[in-house]
């Protein structure tokens, strides 16, 4: 391995680059072109170098489809918590979250409690067993037992489905964030960032992937302590002082817009509890499942818990990426107040009608340059660049993995593909989906893409979830059931996102959307539950005699290991 | 290395005999134990995280109210609550599989020279 080299390499980024800031994935909305920011490029381009190094060292090492998929399993649960954290938290948690605090405070951490409450049940529910059961793919793991072709069929369907719109949404935002910061054309972002992670990618594979991702991670949550310690020691580190100063800056801000002296005093105490970002319950609970069970259901994590070598590891590595994650939140969080106090009462940093310059994104940006400088600007910058490419690159290796291993080795050769074919496979896939990313990247420059993460938490929740746990804990369950409950809840849950307001009123500009809540989970997943349920129980064919009888032997494997595919390949 | 053959890529796995120790009752006891604990412990995240969604969507005025004197309100130590739940709910799954269904289970191995 090449742990220790790049282990150093690690520790040296952040010696040199200190604190890291982050970047969004989801950022929504037009930039405005910024003139070209030297320091930010200059930091930029030593994170390329040193993670196009990296790349180099592991290059070398890939020569199996177990190493570029994988790593070869040789990846530590410590190693792996970070990478997952890694790939998890992307710019839009970071600039996202923190500008939904900055704009309506409380409400950001509801997002936050979402996105992290999905891992404990990862944990609960099927790490350990994806570990047990799986090789490089989940489908391996929900076809264990079933018929190959159609339940890798839907699978690879399904990541490729989540890995696109969740790639779109990163690409645009990556465009609109380096036009923004560095002051670079939005095509010439798109291009940068889908030629660099398929470098990572194509020549690095999963090792590559894995140490880029680790290295963002670090950055990232150095960067995003040391503004929040910054915040928290300009009020002596008392939070209920920097909640006080924030509410004072609202009703200020309130009272400048004409408000009376009671409704400005309401409005800066307004940040203080949930507002208006939940509007009905329905919406709520919808969004609340969404992210809870989409999280247990994305291929690019679930991948993640390959590259460990047993259940054990792949145990301690979601204990690790649960507490960096929550940490991370927690600093989002005062980030966001923070930013209120220092960025929204200072006019350096707004427009001439009172927004934040550059768009409402920017505010853990604005924030950076009001504690740090330029200096520190810069290097915040270049973290949320290397943050996109980190997302992407995990992105990408899934469904170059889903291509390969599940349509190609599976499907077309019958499970019977040699290695090298299988790799090779792998390896044409990546440009293409590269190309695809840059392509709708730039298609979608001007349209809102807000909806496309949510619709990719959606499509998880509602296909792989349902089909991975029944598959894994119903005895009754089979080939029929899982296909067909899967394939209803994509289809239902993409259908009612396309006719939510977020797709059918913002991007098609009709009336009044035919269905009204902002997320379809709450209604997408029961239904593939069910119809998992119900189709297993009325089939009667020879296909689920088969898979119901499977199930003793798969169980034991998932609960012990035994049998299990070995660590390493070498 | 472990061929895909485990996995049934080659399509039917026909009822793969189980190892005897499938069959041992205290093999199945820790089995059991294990995934009651793992359920039990989704059931508590479950709880508190649509406890506090529920709490949103209809009674979000327990959350604006104040703690104290300050501004500070209730619900910002409920809301850093359930991020610090998830956190020490995954600690002490880990926590009591390594120490305790761990060393069970791989006792049990060598009875069996698995």
């Amino acid at each position: 391995m090449m742990r220790f080299p790049a282990t150093r390499l690690a520790l040296m980024l952040i010696l040199f680059m200190v604190p890291a800031g982050l970047l969004a994935d989801a950022l929504t909305g037009q930039t405005e072109q910024q003139a070209t920011n030297w320091p930010a490029i200059s930091m930029f381009a030593i994170f390329v170098a040193a993670t196009l190094w990296i790349t180099r060292r592991a290059a070398q090492r890939v020569h199996s489809a177990s190493d570029f998929y994988t790593a070869g399993g040789g990846i530590s649960g410590f190693q792996n918590g970070l990478a997952i954290a890694g790939d998890y938290m992307s710019a839009a948690s970071f600039l996202g979250i923190s500008a939904q605090i900055f704009a309506s405070g409380y409400d950001g951490l509801i997002y936050s409690t979402g996105f992290l409450v999905g891992w404990p049940i990862i944990l609960f529910l099927l790490a350990e067993r994806l570990r047990n059961l799986g090789r490089y793919t989940f489908a391996d793991v929900a076809s264990f037992r079933f018929a190959q072709a159609p339940v890798r069929v839907f699978a690879a369907i399904s990541t490729l489905a989540v890995v696109i719109f969740y790639l779109i949404a990163q690409m645009v935002g990556a465009g609109q964030l380096i036009k923004l910061l560095f002051g670079l054309d939005y095509v010439y972002a798109v291009v940068i960032v889908g030629v660099l992670m398929t470098c990572y990618v194509l020549f690095g594979g999963m090792i590559a992937t894995t140490w880029v991702q680790i290295i963002k991670a670090v950055l990232l949550l150095g960067c995003a302590t040391f503004m929040a310690i910054a915040v928290l020691a300009s009020f002596g580190f008392s939070p209920e002082a920097m909640f006080a100063r924030a509410v004072e800056v609202k009703a200020g801000l309130a009272a400048d817009g004409g408000a009376s002296p009671e409704d400005a005093a309401s409005a800066g105490l307004s940040i203080m509890g949930p507002g208006g970002f939940i509007k009905d319950p329905i919406s709520a609970i919808s969004f609340g499942l969404a992210l809870m069970f989409g999280t247990a259901g994305l291929p690019h994590i679930l991948m993640r818990f390959f590259t460990v070598p047993d259940a054990k590891e792949a145990r301690k590595s979601v204990l690790w990426a649960t507490g960096w994650i929550g940490y991370f939140y927690i600093l989002t969080f005062v980030i966001g107040f923070g930013a209120i106090t220092m960025v929204a009462s200072d006019s350096s940093f707004l427009a001439a009608d009172g927004s934040l310059r550059g768009g409402s994104n920017m505010a853990a940006i604005h924030l950076a340059s009001a504690i740090g400088g330029d200096f520190f600007l810069g290097f915040v910058s270049a973290v949320a660049f290397a943050t996109i490419l980190a997302v992407v690159a995990g992105l990408t290796l899934s469904g170059a993995s889903a291509v390969s291993h599940d349509i190609y080795a599976s499907i077309v050769k019958s499970g019977k593909a040699d290695p090298v074919g299988e790799l090779k496979v792998s390896r044409r896939t990546v440009p293409v989906l590269a190309a695809l990313a840059i392509i709708l990247g730039i298609a979608f420059e001007k349209q809102n893409v807000a909806f496309m993460v949510s619709l990719a938490f959606s499509i998880a929740a509602s296909g792989n979830f349902p089909v991975l746990l029944m598959s894994v804990f119903w005895r009754g369950c089979t080939t029929r059931g899982v296909v067909a409950g899967g394939a209803i809840g994509v289809s239902t849950a993409v259908l009612l996102t396309i006719l939510s307001p977020a797709i059918w009123e913002s991007v098609m500009g009709n009336a009044s959307a035919p269905f009204p809540y902002s997320s379809p989970t709450l209604f997408s997943m029961p239904l593939a539950f069910l119809t998992i349920w119900l189709v297993s129980l009325f089939d009667r064919s020879g296909r689920a005699a088969v898979d119901k009888s499977g199930y003793d032997a798969q169980r034991f494997r998932a609960e012990t290991g035994i049998g299990a595919t070995g660590a390493s390949a070498h | 290395m472990v061929d895909l053959d485990q996995a049934g890529a080659e399509g039917a796995p026909a009822a793969k005999p189980v190892p005897e120790l499938a069959r041992d009752e205290r093999y199945a006891r820790l089995v059991q134990r294990r995934s009651r604990f793992a359920w039990s412990l989704t059931a508590v995240m479950l709880a508190i995280y649509f406890g506090y969604i529920l709490l949103i969507a209809f009674r979000r005025d327990i959350l604006a109210r104040p703690i104290g004197e300050g501004v500070t309100t209730l619900g910002i130590p409920v809301g850093l609550g359930v991020i610090l739940s998830g956190i020490v709910l995954t600690a002490i799954y880990v926590i009591r599989a390594n120490r305790v269904y761990d060393p069970e289970l791989d006792s049990l191995r060598k009875e069996h020279g698995l």
